[in-house]
């Protein structure tokens, strides 16, 4: 019984197998002929192979990858398919030169007291030495903010970002209590005018806010759509931000692209605040053989702001340059 | 027992009003109609010392509107919020009034479930507080959008999720509890003033006694039903108001903020609502047995009792603060440590920690808890500090823990960087406390403050809490 059974299923098996050959066959080929017959009118791209080879391919459908209209609310609500993106700080490579911040702050029609990219002065033990650490929005997996909010502002979307509807948000700024990092910030009031009509806004391009809502960095949702670096990473002199997507595994900093894995291993990468479970897809990486000395970035600092450094600085009189 | 014998010492040295109270024998053995009579000339004429305290209190709510439509309009730039301090005394507010309604939640339910009957003419005071207090607290949190006109929000895109969805309906339900069970209440007392046959009312307050009395004859059946609804009301009350009370709790415990992130905060919140509850019956009761000249009613060994609870409560909240702030501090976290260190700067927080200390806990249990300065009055005046205490705590909950996040506070305005209220929050403030005196002055204007018809039945006394199957059981 039980061998009858079995040489009846291999000859299945065999059937089934040569029928699946024929039907990819006359795909394949069917496939080939259509590719043959568009050839004339296709633009041919060079691309280069994992194995060192330069090969030419049709030039991809631009608006296949990145789409050519803005997106639809669905659409900024559930994300873009296949993108997982992360974002990476080289702490050794920040010198407070604050164009992140200024770059940001102009790409959102930002008022000038209202910063969605912060730089801190940060010092981890009485022994350590002082360091600059730029923090965006961390674009958390498990979001603190997220979880609090009562109708639905504030989501998780399925390409790792953490967006605000400020068409959906009532304004009572849970989520800037629960954010541990200080992410949130609040429009207090009428947000600087701009060119934007209000009808072209978008969750994932944030302008033009909106008076009474909570308001916060987007990772430039929209910019990335486009395939584009974030305003701060293309502002950053020192090339010290880098954007990318884990799933392709690389970030960039607009001058070197580097394997995203790769990078975070051998520089020993870490998230901020890990302990809180908060599950960043923001990575540091610490700051050791520093390109600057942190004193170079006080001088950027306004003179009646300076005083708040003070603890953090006094008695520090080394050089954490290599 | 040691206290029992000290009490009764005191009421008895107590010149204030009268005689060794025996409450067995104070109201009911009058005629039925007899205590009603007394509240009816202030029902039927209003004073004009009353209509001086309505002028008074609209005007200040009116203040308060106009302060409320100008945040509308400006933003709320004009208070004194921003980004660290997101919450302000609003949320303090918030917490404050919503811990007021304990008194009635806990207090008056209590004594209907238990049969007590000596507090029979507190009920009402204590609904009352519930029910003003809510009605002033839960717009404090909306206070706090920044946009009012997309509050229906919270219900067409609720999510079940956030804690601030689950305030939403807790307090609702407690509103629409308490509000039935304080009509409930009245019943006897609407029908009682409907048969005074010449009550000299304009015709429509007549009609309203009429409806609102539901045709209540005081028939065997009537009374067995309302009793019932009484004691059904009472016993869905009290775990509502817990419940209630846990959840605005989780407003804070929910965050991972050092000050907040604490598994205490449910019953602890719990405590400090049921302690400024108490605290504020006592004053309400001190302020109507002046005013209405009710020393019969409500009597100094009312006060005695009430005294040995606010001790008691004393003592819990000092074990629950003690509790709250020993474990931050054993093991300093870093962010725990700052904030904590706060509460001892006295450039910070260190005069507001010592005062609420001082008026919360150690004045209560010196004051009354030691027998040399107990009387009424100073029962009366330490529950007003007691209020201002935990007004105060609930402040200290607020506002230091949201001063003091997790990255230190460096790149933003120096002037935002610490939080103090702008006249527009303080001028709702008082509008809160105004429209809470409102209600009173009103309420008592449309039936007797002590509950007549209550007091008056001495059945109640003798009925059982659990029914049984065996009879006599």
């Amino acid at each position: 019984m039980k061998k009858e059974d079995n040489r009846s299923n291999r000859r299945k098996f065999i059937a089934n197998t040569l029928k699946m050959g024929t039907v990819l066959a006359a795909g394949s080929g069917s496939a080939l002929a259509s590719n043959l017959s568009k050839k004339e009118d296709k633009e041919k791209i060079k691309v280069l192979t994992t194995d060192g080879r330069v090969i030419e391919v049709d030039k991809p459908d631009d608006c296949k990858i990145y789409p050519c209209e803005p997106p639809k609310p669905e659409e900024a609500r559930e994300g873009i398919p296949g993108r997982s993106f992360v974002y990476v700080v080289d702490l050794s490579k920040c010198a407070n030169a604050r164009k992140c911040i200024e770059g940001c702050q102009k790409g959102h029609n930002l008022a000038p007291d209202m910063e969605w990219m912060k730089v801190y002065l940060m010092k981890d033990n009485p022994e350590g030495s002082p360091y600059w650490f730029p923090r965006m929005c961390l674009h958390c997996d498990n979001p603190p903010c997220v979880k609090v909010c009562p109708v639905g502002a504030t989501y998780k979307r399925q390409d790792n970002l953490v967006l605000i509807d400020n068409e959906r948000c009532i304004g009572c700024k849970f989520c800037v209590a629960a954010c541990p990092y200080s992410v949130r910030v609040f429009n207090w009031e009428k947000p600087p005018a701009t060119d934007v009509p209000a009808e072209e806004y978008s969750p994932e391009t944030s302008v033009p806010a909106q008076i009474g809502t909570v308001s916060k960095c987007d990772f430039c949702a929209d910019l990335a759509r486009t395939g584009t670096l974030p305003y701060c990473v293309r502002s950053c002199p020192m090339g010290a931000l880098y954007f990318g997507d884990q799933n392709e595994d690389a970030v960039s900093n607009g001058t070197e692209t580097r394997r995203f894995k790769e990078l975070i291993r051998e520089r020993s990468g870490y998230r901020y605040l890990e302990e809180l479970g908060t599950r960043p897809n923001t990575y540091y990486l610490p700051p050791v053989d520093r390109m600057f000395d942190y004193r170079d970035g006080l001088k950027n600092i306004p003179e009646e702001k300076q005083k708040i450094y003070d603890d953090i600085i006094n008695g520090d009189d080394q050089t954490y340059m290599q | 027992m040691k206290t029992d014998n000290v009490n009764t010492d005191n009421v008895r040295t107590d010149s204030v009003h009268t005689d060794n109270v025996d409450l067995e024998n104070v109201p009911a053995d009058k005629d039925n109609t007899d205590l009603i009579k007394k509240f009816v000339p202030s029902i039927e004429r209003p004073s004009r010392q009353w209509y001086a305290w309505v002028t008074v209190l609209s005007a200040i709510v009116l203040f308060g509107i106009y302060a409320l439509v100008r945040q509308i309009i400006d933003g709320q730039i004009i208070t004194g919020m921003r980004d660290n301090a997101v919450w302000g005394i609003y949320t303090a507010n918030f917490v404050f009034f919503m811990g007021l309604s304990y008194a009635g939640a806990l207090i008056s339910c209590t004594f209907q479930l238990l049969r007590i009957q000596w507090g029979k003419p507190l009920l009402r005071i204590a609904e009352l507080i519930t029910v003003s207090s809510l009605i002033v607290g839960a717009p404090f949190i909306l206070f706090c959008l920044g946009r009012l006109d997309r509050i229906h929000y919270l219900f067409t895109f609720g999510r079940i999720q956030s804690p601030i969805t689950w305030d939403v309906i807790a307090i609702t339900t407690d509103l629409v509890f308490c509000i039935a069970f304080l009509y409930f209440t009245h019943i006897r007392d609407f029908a009682k003033l409907r048969d005074i046959p010449d009550l000299k009312v304009a015709p429509w307050r007549k009609k309203m006694y009429r409806i609102l009395a539901l045709d209540y004859k005081g028939t065997p059946l009537q009374k067995k039903y309302l009793h019932q609804a009484h004691d059904i009301m009472a016993a869905i009350i009290i775990p509502t108001a817990i419940i209630a009370y846990s959840l605005l709790s989780w407003l804070f415990g929910m965050s991972l903020r050092p000050g907040w992130h604490s598994t205490i905060f449910g019953p602890y919140f719990v405590i400090t609502a049921t302690y400024s509850g108490l605290a504020l019956m006592i004053v309400i009761m001190w302020i109507y047995r002046k005013m209405q000249k009710l020393e019969d009613q409500i009597t100094n060994l009312h006060f005695n009792y009430l005294a040995f609870g606010l001790v008691l409560m004393a003592l819990f909240y000092g074990y629950f603060s003690f509790s709250e702030y020993i474990t931050e501090w054993y093991n300093l976290t870093e962010t725990s440590a700052i904030l904590l260190a706060k509460f001892f700067d006295f450039s910070q927080y260190a005069w507001l920690a010592f005062i609420h200390i001082l008026l919360a806990i150690v004045l209560p249990v010196i004051v009354i808890g030691l027998p040399w300065f107990r009387s009424i009055n100073s029962v009366t005046i330490i529950s007003a500090l007691v209020v201002i205490g935990l007004w105060i705590k609930r402040y200290l909950i607020v506002v230091p823990t949201l001063e003091t996040p997790f990255i230190p506070i460096q790149d933003i305005r120096e002037d935002w960087v610490t939080y103090s209220p702008s006249w527009v929050e303080l001028a709702l403030t008082f509008a809160g406390i105004a429209l809470m005196i409102l209600i009173f002055v009103i309420a008592s204007k449309i039936a007797p403050i002590i509950p007549v018809a209550e007091v008056e039945d001495k059945h109640d006394a003798s009925k059982p809490i659990l029914k049984f199957k065996t009879q006599g059981a």
